[in-house]
């Protein structure tokens, strides 16, 4: 985010390309690092609510096992360098809650994939993030655990739903952290809080031990203070995974090589679309279209394309995540694991259960998955929805025929007001229009800061590439932040 | 209203949530709100066109068939909100 380099510092305030160097060359240990993390987390977690857990001696521990790895020449990218997880996101005796009272005192016995490889290398975790329950939200006021504040202004919202995610690395309580997307939960709060953060093309990364939302759109990704961390950390996770079936096969990029490249002769499309939704905010508009000069003046060829069916695409988004958030939520029953409420009889068990633990919006996406899933109304909601699908996975496949990647606003308005849309359901849904695309097609995208409105508030720009080309993510954003 | 508080109790019966009478009241507003939203959907042309169920292409993925042992079953078993003589305790099926 425009960040200024201070020589001196605070350790908390550095990325992972400074805390690398600085652990590499002894300037500082992974303890003092994790320290300086946690010690701004007692600071300000009370403020901004970022974390559902702190591990504070654990992380610690871990710091401390990174220095002793950090002397041997098995010590990774990632080793000792402290990272925050969306609570979503399985992590080995570790509590993760995805921000629910229906699994309050969930431990799993696994890490995701995604975790495990950084675990294994010796990252610092140092605690597990609030978030939308289950990820079905866009402000993080949909948790169960409370709303996140947005450290930018404290009225307003985080985003979401990896809001907490996005507050803690904004806020340098974590050197950088990993959300998951399904239809804009790693970009839109990376937009609203400052920050860099790439939904990778679905089937990139492993989405084993993620908890499912809708699992033909969920991906998970880093969330990051620059473009070259989100590099760095993509290189460490990426790749196929035998747990989860959808991965790709395609070698995992040299992401990190793509950043010094420049965008001189690149073809850059900017949708028209995306700057015609209703509530396009005009300083939006106006930080993105500057963005847009930028890479004209460095070579690029920018032009205008249409993807004509955007405006369908949360219709299709909210039919086809609710019905298969409908089958997936058939698991959390409280039969096996999970908080029960006990009852006389089996069904009162299940219905209990969950009027208990999910938050009014999963309950209304379940309901809204079983209706259109229903006998007499498939035809109507669902097939329908996955039909227009498919023309807009083919407007994305026709763009990028012409272009090699196209840029838009991430949002079409900075961070809202805490409570402002909190009674509106569809309202929220509607924030989602210009993220949403992305995730219904399974293409990469990449949020990056743009800049600031007057009042200080944060603007994020997307750049969108083809199916497996987040190298070119990489090349376009690191030259609009450097 | 596209849903009415009928039709969510009895979704909500499917989807097995208890709701009280203001959440079934609530729900049925805001989710007819989202479905004529949804009618959005009706200017799109869809004749011949095949509906995606995913977007990798990848068709019949398969690993092999060996069997692996189960290390955390001390873990799992941990997970059970109720239990007797490592046994899962459930309430009857029947009456």
């Amino acid at each position: 985010m425009l960040r200024r380099k201070i020589y001196n510092m605070n350790l908390n305030e550095l990325t992972i390309k400074e805390a690398q160097e600085g652990l590499q060359k002894k300037k500082f240990s992974s303890v003092e690092l994790t320290q300086a993390c946690l010690n701004r987390i007692k600071e300000r977690n009370k403020v901004l609510n970022a974390f559902i857990t702190i591990r504070e001696a654990e992380a610690l521990e871990e710091a401390a096992a990174a220095d002793k790895l950090l002397q041997t020449k098995k010590a990774g990218p990632l080793t000792g360098i402290p990272f925050c997880i969306k609570d979503s996101i399985a992590t080995k005796g570790v509590r993760s809650t995805a921000a629910a009272k229906i699994l309050d005192n969930y431990i799993p016995p696994f890490d995701a994939t995604v975790i495990k490889k950084i675990r294994e290398q010796g990252g610092v975790l140092i605690g597990k993030n609030n978030c939308d329950s289950f990820g079905h939200g866009a402000s993080n006021e949909n948790s169960m655990y409370g709303p996140v504040k947005n450290p930018y202004d404290l009225t307003k919202v985080s985003g979401g739903s990896s809001g907490g995610t996005a507050a803690a690395v904004a806020d340098n309580m974590s050197i950088y952290g990993i959300g998951e997307d399904t239809g804009g939960s790693i970009r839109q709060p990376s937009s609203f809080c400052g920050l860099v953060g790439l939904r990778p093309s679905y089937g990139r990364n492993s989405r084993f031990g993620i908890m499912p939302m809708a699992s033909s759109l969920d991906i998970v990704g880093p969330m990051t203070k620059t473009v070259e961390d989100a590099a760095i950390v993509m290189e460490e996770i990426a790749g196929r995974d035998p747990l989860d079936a959808t991965t790709v096969p395609d070698k995992v990029g040299k992401y990190t090589a793509s950043l010094g490249k420049s965008v001189k002769g690149l073809k850059i499309g900017v949708p028209k679309e995306y700057f015609e939704v209703a509530g396009m905010d005009k300083e939006v508009e106006k930080i993105v279209r500057n963005q847009i000069d930028k890479l004209v003046k460095m070579g690029a060829k920018v032009k205008e394309v249409s993807l004509p069916h955007t405006k369908y695409a949360i219709a299709v988004y909210y039919i086809v995540v609710p019905s298969e958030v409908s089958s997936n939520f058939g698991r959390l029953d409280g039969v096996r694991y999970g908080v029960r409420s006990e009852a006389k009889n089996l069904f009162d068990l299940y219905t209990e259960t969950r009027a208990a633990g999910f938050h009014e919006e999963v309950k209304r996406r379940i309901l809204i998955g079983t209706y259109a899933l229903s006998a007499g109304y498939y035809d109507a909601y669902y097939k329908k929805a996955q039909q227009v699908r498919t023309l807009i996975r083919a407007d994305f496949d026709n763009v990028f025929e012409e272009v090699d990647a196209l840029i838009t606003p991430t949002s079409p308005f900075p961070a809202f007001g805490i409570g402002e849309k909190a009674n509106d359901p569809l309202a929220l849904y509607l924030a989602d229009i210009l993220v949403s695309p992305a995730g219904v097609a399974g293409v990469p995208a990449i949020s990056v800061p743009g800049g600031t409105t007057k009042s200080g508030l944060p603007v994020g720009v997307q750049i969108m590439g083809a199916r497996m080309n987040e190298e070119m993510l990489f090349n376009i954003g690191n030259n609009l932040v450097e | 209203m596209a849903i009415t508080i009928e039709e969510v109790k009895k979704i909500a019966n499917l989807a097995r949530i208890k709701l009280t009478s203001v959440e079934e009241k609530r729900h049925a507003e805001t989710i007819s709100v989202v479905l004529d939203y949804m009618k959005i959907l009706n200017e799109v042309d869809i004749s011949g066109v095949e509906p995606t169920s995913q977007v990798t292409g990848l068709e019949d993925v398969v690993r092999e068939d060996v069997p692996r042992g189960c290390e955390i079953r001390k873990e799992l078993l941990g997970q059970l909100p109720k239990m007797k003589n490592n046994e899962l305790v459930v309430p009857a099926v029947f009456e």
